[in-house]
């Protein structure tokens, strides 16, 4: 559609008899072979890069590998083989992935909401950033591992501890970024809300918080990444009920399942993946849209 | 209003001095708790229908007065009377809410006061339209030149129908061309709006183009040095700029000024 478009307007201007002597199917040939070409050139070099790992993969497999050390490395063909065609070893790995975007996306929706929270109460008056913005700073640099026997004792070694990890890890940028927003405002603006007798409430809902959408949501970008890596950090360290992805790398290491190791790996990677692409698009959306720069 | 006042009357002196003062400065001091003074001794006096200019270099309090004048600030010392229903402000930068559009920033104030959608949507179509932006209502602000952003912002300012107007700089970050144009354009709303008004600038052009006086200011601590009007009766032709009568009034302010800073 947008090829078609562009190759429209692209179009060399008409000599003699004019552009109507170029068929549409031509037209649309040419358009479709465009569209290719973009394609070929946007995935092109990402290709090559996978056939090279691939390569490298397998030289590393049978060239460097002595034969009774191979299952730390099985070739490509047998991970596909034992592993991911094999229902009865895909199915456990899927539900263990689906648990695990259950506790991200708990874990995320929970981040936000306290994040945004949090970043309100502190931009109420400096006394209380002053207060809580060193617990902010100290939660995010403690070591996650360092609370893990604490949570198992206070939340046993389920879900709810799972949740809880996931939103430790990625509740600061949520908190920090959405801070920065509210605070972005300037000093000229906020004398227009004084002098007009704005209310407090006015003020943060169509000041504060307006300016600090763009924020929050690259704020949002980076607390959902990182929600995926808590989710699998929390599966990894609190086994009790349904497994997750980040239980099933552990097991899958203990009884050096190899293969199914490295399916587990690229479908966690895979999730992550998914998700940065998803608050990526969404950023750009909104905030070209917040701007006015993206016309609905 | 005193829109009637000045079409009944006679401009002549002493009607004007009866004339109920908008703004009224007594013995106006301001003291930071930096230890900065920042005014010292400020008297003035701005009636609807005035359009009085502040010149002074920078730094020497010009916005600290208009912060006094719209109670932004409380003086340090001296009084302020202000006799009026709405005070506008406009500032130096044109100061837009980024994710509004030109109608929606126009439609800011009234909302704030809980003006019902309708009406506030009528009032913020008729600033637009006196500032000449009929049309550009949809616009957001990263879509507007600097110059018809701050017409967005003077719509703003006008939507509030304020019966004292003060102005920090409005023009002094727009090109030569857009400037001159600006004030052609807030003579022409001047006029019609009879405001009372306070106009900062450290233009002395400017000044002695919009206003019918105007105060120079002395280096910090601030103070008036000098009360210069402006006789030329509006509307007043661009061309009036470039003529000798001119320049004889902007030579005077010019030297008041050169006087304040020693
Ligand atoms: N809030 C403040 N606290 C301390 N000093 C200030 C403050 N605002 C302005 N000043 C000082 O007061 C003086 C006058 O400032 P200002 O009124 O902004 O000058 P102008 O607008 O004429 O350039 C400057 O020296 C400035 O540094
Ligand atoms: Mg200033």
């Amino acid at each position: 559609m947008t090829a078609a478009m562009t190759s429209a307007g692209s179009r060399p201007p008409a000599t003699g008899e004019s552009a109507e002597t170029q068929s549409p199917e031509q037209a649309a040939h040419g358009a479709a072979r465009r569209t290719v070409g973009r394609v070929a050139a946007a995935v092109g070099p990402m290709l090559s890069a996978l056939a090279v790992a691939v390569g490298v993969w397998y030289a590393v497999t049978y060239l460097v590998l002595a034969e009774n050390r191979r299952f730390m490395l099985p070739p490509v063909h047998q991970v596909l083989e034992v592993s991911v065609l094999q229902s009865s070893h895909m199915t456990p790995m899927l539900q263990a992935l689906w648990l695990t975007v259950q506790v991200a996306v708990l874990g995320l929706v929970i981040a936000v909401a306290l994040g945004v929270t949090q970043a309100i109460v502190m931009v109420q008056s400096r006394w209380m950033e002053r207060i809580l913005y060193p617990y902010a700073v100290i939660l995010q640099t403690m070591p996650i591992l360092a609370l893990v026997p604490l949570l198992g004792i206070w939340l046993g070694y389920g879900f709810g501890s799972r949740v809880v990890v996931c939103v430790l890890i990625a509740l600061f940028p949520m908190i920090s970024n959405t801070l920065f927003g509210l605070q972005s405002p300037s000093a000229a603006a906020h004398d227009l809300f004084t002098l007009k007798k704005a209310s407090r409430w006015q003020r943060l809902t169509k000041l504060q918080l307006p300016a600090a959408v763009p924020s929050i949501f690259s704020g949002l970008r980076i607390s959902a990444g990182l929600s995926v890596i808590g989710a699998i950090v929390g599966d990894y360290f609190f086994r009790q009920g349904p497994v997750g992805i980040g239980g099933l790398l552990d097991v899958y290491t203990q009884r050096l399942q190899t293969e199914d190791l490295f399916t587990a790996i690229g479908l966690a990677s895979l999730f992550g993946v998914v998700v940065f692409s998803l608050f990526a698009t969404l950023d750009r959306a909104v905030v070209g849209h917040w701007y006015g720069m993206v016309r609905r | 209003m005193s829109v009637d006042a000045a079409t009944l009357h006679a401009p002549t002196a002493d009607i004007l001095a009866a004339r109920p003062s908008t703004l009224l400065m007594r013995g106006v001091c301001k003291t930071f708790s930096t230890g900065t003074v920042a005014l010292t001794d400020v008297s003035l006096e701005v009636a609807a229908g005035d359009l009085v200019s502040v010149v002074g270099p920078s730094g020497c309090g010009k916005s600290t007065l208009l912060r006094l004048a719209s109670g932004l600030d409380a003086v340090s010392g001296g009084t302020i009377q202000v006799n009026a229903a709405a005070t506008s402000f406009v500032f130096q930068e044109p100061t837009l809410l980024e994710w509004r559009s030109a109608q929606k920033n126009v439609e800011l104030i009234d909302e704030l006061r809980g003006v019902p959608r309708a009406e506030r949507r009528r009032r913020a179509t008729e600033a637009l339209e006196l500032v000449g932006l009929t049309g550009f209502e949809r616009q957001f602000p990263r879509q507007l030149s600097g110059g018809m952003r701050m017409r967005v912002s003077l719509a703003r300012s006008l939507v509030a129908e304020p019966d004292l107007a003060l102005f920090d700089e409005p023009f002094g970050a727009l090109d030569e061309i857009t400037r001159l144009r600006m004030q052609t354009e807030l003579q022409r709303i001047f006029r019609l709006k009879q405001f009372a008004g306070l106009f900062i600038t450290h233009s002395v052009s400017e000044a002695v183009y919009l206003s019918n006086r105007v105060l120079v200011m002395s280096g910090r601590p601030g103070r008036i040095v000098a009360d210069i009007a402006i006789p030329w009766q509006y509307p007043r032709p661009p061309e009036l700029r470039y003529q000798a009568e001119f320049a004889a009034l902007t030579g005077q302010v010019s030297a008041a000024l050169e006087g304040g800073h020693e």
